[in-house]
């Protein structure tokens, strides 16, 4: 009986069954379509943060420069500056210097990697060497030197591209993590030892290099074996070398780099564990600057910020607001429903049915409506997703260091050099396509949301029937 | 199977308090068939009401079958208006969405009786009232007298023991009062029932035992004159 009252009151009153049902299925279909967008823009959000950080990386351990070591010119460059103002060099000499040098980061203890390995909540380390060829030629002009006046350096022409020591035992982890082979092959722990590189396929395509060619990396030829891309256009450094390689070749100052890192890539158990594992490896290297993705994410900004703020709020309050209005709709229209049928119910009870029965068949057809409005919701949702994936919207993350006014304290200072690391010294703009995903979960979300909605309608509905006295709701039918 | 004693029935207005019963006695035997007759808005329905369950007087007691309807919780009441009290009224009160077999099962389902068995029993109902082959009919398909015939099958499906009908002919034409009136009367004399009957109709209220006559809230009960055959 209860099924077939419930199909005979719904196929009667089947117009506003459909308007209710169509309410639900508004609300639900906004849900999910902004939940998808908002699950795209994340998405978006983390493939950016990845080829801007690593895939698989959570935090990044580095070191501020000691006070006067590295800086813009080479050190070998200075060594001949200072020969040539002392007249060790005579005017007119070319010189060419090439170092592999460690400007941006203070040096790390390769024990740090142990130390960093033995927090709780770490799962990988991997250690690295970010740094910087730099090659300085001229000639020496015929200025008067000793007595130290004068800049020199416009005499000079100079060359750099970047370069990553990486630890290919561990390439999950740190810059290698994103790249995509375009051409030969990656690097693997074989070769760890090897003068083998990769290049980076912009910088391959702007020197026309490609596979078995040579590239000089600190006076020592390597030959490239394959050239990669970072998907989503991160800004990765242009050659990739062994890491034990890096450390024999790379210096800071006149020192050489054997045993030290300067970059630490450090996976945690788990995304809550972030925090904590930051906290434990400040704690346990006290000068090291630990910077997560997140510190990053809040230095993105263009149309992907704006997407992810416009989704995280107006769509979020405009699917709260949607979902409200439709809840409401449902529960005046079952309201006035009820008021309608007020003569049925009353007969009812008269004929002997329990207040409980009675609100069971209003809550039961209430939710067979949500059940239909869920339906339709899901299918609107897929659909407004659908329309978002064919639609691709482009967005672009641009991501730059923090100027001078945001750089206050060792803190901040070395996030602005951890983010230089990726993003080299200027604002990088990274463009991505917006898709809009419809998972299992987005579905259940629609249904528990179009149950609730029914259930919220049919429970207003049912009380107001169960509180009906059979004489008055009988008196008002006569 | 009744007896009211002083009940007083009043309802608070927003004009102030209206006093539908005033001390009413009235004691109702087993298998009587009573009609109540009165003006409109003089307290019948109001009465059946009482007799039924469906509302509490505000002085006084109702009785039913040894029970003090009255004062019982309202759990008990609808158990006893599912088991013991058929309704039929004036405008049939029919589910609009259900058929006339479904619409007599609808009194069965209280009773936590089978489907299968409420179908044969709302089947049997309706062969009983002569409408064996409007099983599958909505109420909108019927005419006026099968819509009330439908409604006597709901009130008899159960078989209770009492049946309070509040106007059963007040919309139907003369002939079509007279088929269902003489039903009626012939489902009490098979089934000996206990019928309370309000009605305006003085030709209806002359088939009952007695009739009561309800002015201003009070009752006054009295033996049917004999009506000359023919």
């Amino acid at each position: 009986m209860f099924i077939t009252y419930l199909r005979r009151e719904l196929s009667h009153r089947k117009r506003q069954a459909t308007f209710i049902a169509l309410g639900l299925a508004l609300g639900v279909g906004l849900v999910i379509t902004v939940t998808a967008a908002t699950d795209g823009v994340r998405n978006a959000q983390t493939a950016v943060l990845h080829a801007l950080y690593g895939v698989g990386t959570d935090l990044t351990v580095t070191q501020p420069p000691a006070q006067g070591s590295g800086g813009p010119i080479p050190f070998g460059f200075r060594q001949e500056i200072k020969r040539a103002r002392s007249g060790e060099i005579a005017a007119g000499t070319k010189i060419s210097i090439n170092d592999l040098a460690n400007n941006q980061y203070g040096t790390l203890n390769a024990s740090s990697l142990s130390t960093v390995a033995s927090r709780p909540g770490v799962t990988a380390v991997a250690g690295g060497l970010a740094l910087s060829d730099d090659t300085v030629t001229g000639t020496i002009p015929s200025v008067s030197l000793k007595n130290g006046g004068g800049s020199i350096s416009s005499d000079f022409s100079t060359a750099e591209f970047t370069v990553d020591g990486v630890d290919l035992a561990r390439h999950t982890l740190g810059p290698l993590s994103s790249a995509r082979v375009t051409a030969g092959r990656l690097l693997t722990a074989a070769d760890a030892r090897s003068d083998d590189a990769l290049i980076d396929a912009g910088y391959a395509a702007q020197h026309q290099l490609g596979p078995g060619d040579r590239i000089d990396v600190g006076g020592t030829a390597f030959t490239i074996r394959g050239i990669v891309s970072v998907p989503q256009g991160g800004h990765p450094p242009d050659v990739y070398i062994p890491l034990a390689r890096a450390e024999a070749i790379g210096k800071t100052g006149p020192a050489a780099l054997t045993g030290k890192v300067n970059t630490i890539y450090v996976s945690a158990a788990s995304a809550a564990d972030i925090p904590a594992v930051q906290r434990e490896i400040s704690t346990a290297l006290p000068k090291a600057t630990v910077t997560d993705s997140s510190d990053l994410a809040s230095e993105v900004t263009g149309s992907l910020s704006s997407a992810a703020s416009l989704a995280g709020r107006l769509g979020s309050w405009l699917s709260v607001a949607v979902l409200a209005a439709a809840f409401g709709l449902a529960c005046l229209l079952t309201l006035a429903a009820v008021t309608r049928r007020v003569r049925e119910f009353g007969t009812l009870k008269a004929l002997g049915w329990r207040n409980g029965r009675i609100t069971g068949q209003v809550v039961g057809e209430s939710l067979a409506v949500g059940l239909l409005g869920g339906a339709a919701g899901a299918v609107l949702g897929y659909a407004g997703a659908a329309l978002i994936d064919a639609m691709a919207p482009k967005l672009s993350a641009t991501a730059s260091p923090p100027g001078p006014s945001a750089v206050t304290g060792q803190a901040l200072s070395s996030r602005a050099q951890s983010l230089a690391k990726s993003l080299s010294s200027a604002p990088h703009t990274v463009t991505v396509t917006l898709a809009a995903p419809v998972t299992a979960q987005l579905i259940l979300l629609a249904a528990a949301l179009a149950l609730a909605g029914g259930l919220l309608a049919g429970g207003f509905g049912g009380w107001r029937a169960a509180r009906l006295r059979p004489a008055a709701a009988l008196a008002r039918a006569d | 199977m009744y007896e009211l004693t002083s009940v007083t029935k009043e309802y608070r207005t927003g004009h102030g308090t209206v006093t539908a019963l005033r001390g009413v006695d009235l004691v109702i035997s087993d298998g009587e068939w009573l009609a109540i007759q009165g003006p409109t808005g003089h307290g019948k329905s109001t009465l059946l009401q009482l007799l039924g369950g469906l509302d509490r007087p505000t002085a006084g007691t109702v009785d039913f079958a040894g029970q003090r309807l009255s004062s019982m919780r309202e759990s008990a009441v609808t158990q006893v208006r599912a088991r013991s009290i058929g309704f039929i009224f004036q405008s049939f009160n029919l589910i609009p969405t259900l058929s006339a077999a479904e619409n007599v099962e609808t009194a069965l389902v209280p009773l936590g009786v089978r489907a299968a068995e409420r179908r044969a029993r709302a089947g049997q109902s309706l062969a009983a009232v002569g409408l064996g082959g409007r099983l599958r009919h909505l109420p909108a398909e019927l005419s006026g007298g099968e819509q009330q015939r439908v409604a006597i099958a709901r009130a008899l499906v159960k078989r209770p023991a009492v049946v309070l009908a509040d106007e059963p002919t007040g919309n139907l034409d003369e002939d079509t009062r007279d088929e269902i009136i003489g039903l009626l009367e012939s489902l009490w004399r098979d089934h000996g029932l206990t019928m309370v009957l309000v009605t305006h109709d003085s030709a209806v209220a002359a088939r009952a035992q007695r009739t009561g006559l309800l002015r201003d809230g009070r009752l006054t009960v009295r033996q049917p004159v004999p009506q000359p055959p023919g």
